[in-house]
C-alpha cells in the first residue's frame, strides 16, 4: 500500500522567479533589498480612562514593537489624555504601529509627527558635587537648573530633545553621576498643524523630509 | 436615558404609543402591546444586563453558574433567553463561538469570577484568532474587593485583554446594560471578535431604573465599508490585464456575507479560487474553478496556483502563516490585491499592492462595476486543471488493512446534506476533514483556525447545533486526543437532546504530533502514544449518549447511517488505521510550491 500521494516530485516542478523579503515585499533577488529601522514620534489622542496605557503597552510588548519611550498626560480637554511613543522599526513596522494603536476602541486618533515637531524631554541628574563651581558651569552651558543640593550631590534639570539630554549626561558624567531620571519624549507638531485630531487619517510624514529629521529635530 | 435606548424601551409610555400607530397591521400592533404588559422596568444592574441582551435580539446563552455571576443568572430566570448550562467554561466559550459562525450573530457565554473567568480564556483567544463574534459576561468579586486577592478574584480584564477585541469593567449599575449593548454591537462590527464586560457584584446587584442603550459602537470604533475607488479602478485594470489571476477566499468573505458576490465575480471573469482554511465553504468545491485549501495541508494543486499566480485577489484573509509558508516565496511573482476591513491586515505579512479597506461584499460589488473585461487566462486555467490531474488527492484503500481516514470523511459526506455542518478539533483528522469532505456552502465549516485548540469540535457542535436549522445535519470530526479534552460536553448534548454525531478517529496517538516525530524527531514518540484511550462508544453510552464502534470497512456505511439516523447525540469510535499520515505537507516556514507528497520528500 502506498504512503503518500502522487504527482510530480518537488525537484520536477517549475519555481517562480521572484522572490519577497522579509517584510512580504517583492525583490529583485539580486539586489536583496531591506529596510532599515528608523526611530521616529508617534502620538495618539486616547479617551482618559483607566486601563488605555496599559492597553498601550500591551499592545506594544505583545506585538514586539521595538519601542523607546512613551509619555503620557492630560490635555486641554479634561477627558483625553496624550501619548508620545518613540519608536524605532522599518518603515513597515510604523505603519502597523499606528494601525494597530488605531484599533484601540479607547483611541481616537494616531498620527506620526513631522520630523521637524518640537520634541522635549526632562531629566533629572544627580551628579557628586565636590567641584561645586564646575558643576554650575556646565549646568549653564545646557540651561540646566539646580534643583537640589547638599554637601556631597547637586541635582539639575535639563529638558530639550533627546540629543542635548545626552550630550549632558555625558558631559556631567565627568563628575560622578550618581543617579538618573529621565521622563522620555513629549512632542507636539508646529505652528498650526494639529498634532491629533478626532477622525485623522494621518500619513505618515513625507519621504522627503525623514533623511533630515535628527538635525532639525535637534533644534534648541 | 438617550433616544435610542427609548425606542427600545417597553416601559416609556410615549414610545409605546408611537409603535401602535406606527405599526402596519393591527396583528403587530397588538403584539407590541402585550410584550409591553409583560416587560417589567429593570430594578437591578443585573435585570439590564439581561434586558441589553434581549433588546440585541439574543435567544441563547452558554455558561456555568457561580458566585459572582449569580445575580445575573437571577435575572435570566424571568428571560426566554434559554440558556446553556455547559459542563467547563472553555465549552461556553467555544459553543458560544461556533453559535456565532452558524448564525453570524454574537454568540453569548457567561462564567463567574476567577476559575470561571479564566477557562473561558481559550475560547476566547480562539475567537479572537478566527475574528468570530461573541460576548463574554463575566462575574467579578465586589468592587470593594477588587485588588485584595479577594475569594476567586481575577484580574478578568487583565487576562484577557491580549485576546479580546475589546473589554470593560464595569463600574456603575445605571451604565451596566449599556455596557453591555455596547459589548454586543462591537463583537459584531466591522471586523468581528470576541469582547468582554466583566460585572461586579455590587454592580450587578446594584439598584438601577435605567433601561440600556440601544447596541451601538462607541464613537471613537471607525469602520470604512467602501475601498478608495482610485485604488479599486487601478486593481480592476490590473485584473483584466492578468495572465495568470487566482482568487484566494479567507474567513472575512463569510462574515460579510460576500460569498455570493465572490462566486459570480469568480464565475463571470473564469478566475481560479482558492480559499483559506476560514474561507472553506465560501466556494463550491465542486465547482471546475475551484482549486480547495491552499497552505500548510493544502491540496498541490492550490499550491501551485497560488505559488505561480501573477495577479492574487486576496479577500477578508490575513495571510497566516500556515497558509503562507515562508513568506520570501509567497506567491513571489503576484501584484497582490488586498481586501480587508482591517486596516491593520493590509501589509502586515504580505505587502499589497492594491490595498482595499472595507468590508468584503461592498468592495467585491465595487470590483465587479470596475473590472470590464475578464483577463485572457485561458492557458493558465488549463495549467490549473493539469496541476489538478497531477496532483489529485487520491489514496489507497485496500480491504484488508485498517480502515484509512480519508475514507471515512467521505463516507461521512455521502450519508448527509449538501448543508451539513462540520465541527472538528485539532490534528490529523481536522486536516482529512478539510481536505476530503466537499464544501459547498458558507457557515458550514466550524474548526478552529488561528489557535488551533484542541477540544474545539464537541462544545462548538452543540453550538452549531442550536444555531443551525433542523434540517441540518451537525458532524464532529473529532480527534481521539482532542475529543478526550472536552468529552463532558456530552452530558451537555444529552441533556438537551442536541441531534449531533461525532466521529472519533481513533488512531491511538495525538497523530499530527506523531506525524511530526516521525519525520522530523527521528520517529521518537516521545508522549504521543495514546493506547491508553477508552472506549468512547462505551464512555458515550455511560452519558447517556448512543455510541457506535467500526473497525473495519465493512462496518463504515451501516454505522454511519445508524449514527446519523439516531436522533439525539451519538459517538462512533472509528478506529482507523494508526499510521495514517497527511499529505500533501508544506513544512513550516517552508516553499509552498515544494510541498511533500510522501514522508520521503519532507
Ligand atoms: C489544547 C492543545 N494542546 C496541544 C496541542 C498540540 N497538538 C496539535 S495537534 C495535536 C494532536 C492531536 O491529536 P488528536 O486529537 O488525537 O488528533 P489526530 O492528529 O490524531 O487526528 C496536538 C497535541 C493543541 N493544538 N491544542
Amino acid at each position: 500500500m502506498k504512503r503518500g500521494l502522487d504527482g510530480p516530485e518537488p525537484d520536477e516542478r517549475p519555481t517562480p522567479a521572484g522572490r519577497r523579503n522579509k517584510q512580504g515585499i517583492r525583490i529583485d533577488p539580486e539586489v536583496e533589498a531591506t529596510h532599515e529601522p528608523r526611530r521616529t514620534v508617534i502620538s495618539a489622542l486616547v479617551e482618559h480612562e483607566p486601563g488605555v496605557l496599559s492597553d498601550v503597552s500591551g499592545l506594544f510588548s505583545r506585538r514586539q514593537f521595538n519601542i523607546e519611550s512613551l509619555t503620557v498626560g492630560p490635555t486641554e480637554d479634561e477627558d483625553r489624555a496624550r501619548i508620545t511613543i518613540v519608536v524605532e522599526e522599518p518603515d513597515p513596522g510604523i505603519d502597523q504601529v499606528e494601525k494597530q494603536l488605531r484599533k484601540l476602541v479607547p483611541v481616537i486618533s494616531v498620527r506620526e509627527l513631522e520630523p521637524d515637531a518640537m520634541r522635549r524631554e526632562l531629566a533629572l541628574i544627580k551628579v557628586n558635587a565636590e567641584r561645586p563651581d564646575q558643576v554650575a558651569a556646565v549646568a549653564d552651558m545646557y540651561d540646566a537648573k539646580t534643583v537640589d543640593s547638599s554637601p556631597e550631590t547637586a541635582t539639575v534639570e535639563v529638558t530639550g530633545a533627546r540629543q542635548k539630554i545626552e550630550a549632558a549626561v555625558e558631559t556631567f558624567s565627568q563628575f560622578g553621576i550618581r543617579e538618573i531620571s529621565r521622563t522620555g519624549t513629549t512632542a507636539l507638531a508646529r505652528g498650526t498643524d494639529q498634532t491629533a485630531t478626532a477622525g485623522s487619517t494621518a500619513q505618515p510624514a513625507d519621504e522627503a523630509n525623514r533623511d533630515d529629521q535628527y538635525q532639525r529635530a535637534d533644534d534648541d | 436615558m438617550s433616544e435610542r435606548a427609548a425606542k427600545v424601551s417597553p416601559a416609556d409610555d410615549e414610545q409605546d404609543d408611537d409603535q401602535i400607530t406606527d405599526s402596519a397591521t393591527p396583528d403587530a400592533a397588538t403584539e407590541d402591546d402585550v410584550k409591553s404588559e409583560t416587560t417589567e422596568p429593570v430594578t437591578t444592574g443585573a435585570e439590564s444586563v439581561v434586558r441589553a441582551l434581549e433588546n440585541a435580539g439574543v435567544e441563547h446563552a452558554f455558561g456555568v453558574q457561580g458566585g459572582a455571576i449569580m445575580p445575573v443568572y437571577d435575572a435570566l430566570y424571568d428571560s426566554d433567553i434559554r440558556h446553556v448550562t455547559m459542563a467547563h467554561e472553555q465549552g461556553a466559550a467555544h459553543a458560544a463561538d461556533a453559535y456565532g459562525i452558524v448564525s453570524g450573530k454574537p454568540g453569548i457565554c457567561l462564567a463567574t469570577s476567577g476559575p470561571g473567568a479564566t477557562n473561558l480564556v481559550t475560547g476566547l483567544a480562539d475567537a479572537d484568532m478566527d475574528s468570530d463574534p461573541l460576548v463574554a459576561l463575566t462575574g467579578q468579586v465586589p468592587t470593594e474587593l477588587v485588588g485584595n486577592d479577594a475569594f476567586q478574584e481575577t484580574d478578568t480584564t487583565g487576562v484577557t485583554t491580549p485576546v479580546t477585541k475589546n473589554n470593560t469593567f464595569a463600574s456603575d449599575s445605571d451604565r451596566v446594560g449599556s455596557d453591555v449593548s455596547e459589548a454586543f454591537a462591537l463583537a459584531g462590527e466591522g471586523r468581528p471578535g470576541p469582547t468582554l464586560v466583566d460585572l461586579p457584584k455590587d454592580i450587578t446587584n446594584g439598584e438601577t431604573d435605567r433601561e440600556p442603550d440601544a447596541p451601538a459602537v462607541p464613537e471613537t470604533y471607525e469602520v470604512q465599508e467602501r475601498a478608495d475607488e482610485e485604488i479599486v479602478k487601478a486593481a480592476a485594470e490590473r485584473i483584466e490585464n492578468a495572465a495568470r489571476p487566482v482568487m484566494l477566499l479567507g474567513g472575512g468573505v463569510i462574515k460579510s456575507e460576500a460569498s455570493e458576490a465572490c462566486r459570480e465575480f469568480a464565475i463571470e471573469h473564469d478566475i481560479p479560487v482558492i480559499t483559506t482554511m476560514p474561507g472553506i465553504g465560501s466556494f463550491p468545491e465542486d465547482h471546475e474553478l475551484s482549486l480547495e485549501m491552499a497552505g500548510m495541508h493544502g491540496t498541490g494543486y492550490a499550491n501551485m496556483a497560488i505559488t505561480h499566480c501573477d495577479t492574487l485577489i486576496g479577500i477578508g484573509t490575513r495571510f497566516d502563516d500556515r497558509l503562507t509558508g515562508g513568506i520570501e516565496t509567497f506567491a513571489p511573482d503576484a501584484d497582490l490585491i488586498h481586501v480587508d476591513i482591517d486596516p491593520a491586515e493590509i501589509s502586515k505579512n504580505i505587502h499589497a499592492d492594491y490595498p482595499l479597506v472595507g468590508d468584503a461584499e461592498t468592495v467585491v460589488e465595487q470590483l465587479v462595476d470596475a473590472v470590464d473585461k475578464s483577463p485572457e487566462a485561458t492557458k493558465w486555467r488549463a495549467q490549473c486543471q493539469q496541476w489538478k490531474s497531477d496532483y489529485s488527492m487520491a489514496y489507497d484503500a485496500p480491504k484488508d488493512k485498517p480502515v484509512q481516514p480519508e475514507f471515512v470523511i467521505e463516507a461521512l459526506d455521502e450519508a448527509t446534506s449538501d448543508r451539513a455542518i462540520v465541527t472538528t478539533g485539532v490534528g490529523q483528522h481536522q486536516m482529512w476533514a478539510c481536505q476530503y469532505w466537499t464544501y459547498t456552502e458558507p457557515r458550514t465549516w466550524v474548526s478552529s483556525h488561528g489557535l488551533g485548540t484542541m477540544g474545539y469540535g464537541l462544545p462548538s457542535a452543540i453550538g452549531a447545533r442550536i444555531a443551525a436549522d433542523d434540517d441540518q445535519e451537525v458532524v464532529c470530526i473529532d480527534g481521539d486526543g482532542s475529543f478526550l479534552m472536552t468529552l463532558q460536553g456530552l452530558s451537555v448534548a444529552v441533556r438537551e437532546e442536541l441531534d449531533i454525531t461525532v466521529a472519533v478517529l481513533n488512531n491511538e496517538y495525538i497523530g499530527m504530533v506523531r506525524q511530526w516525530q516521525d519525520a522530523f524527531f527521528d520517529g521518537r514518540h516521545s508522549a504521543s502514544d495514546y493506547s491508553w484511550m477508552p472506549e468512547f462508544d462505551k464512555l458515550a453510552e455511560a452519558f447517556g449518549a448512543e455510541g457506535f464502534r467500526i473497525d473495519d470497512y465493512d462496518d463504515v456505511a451501516d454505522t454511519i447511517e445508524d449514527a446519523i439516523a439516531y436522533d439525539g447525540p451519538s459517538v462512533i469510535d472509528v478506529h482507523i488505521d494508526p499510521d495514517a499520515n497527511v499529505y500533501p505537507m508544506v513544512p513550516s516556514g517552508g516553499d509552498n510550491g515544494q510541498f511533500a507528497l510522501a514522508e520521503d520528500q519532507l
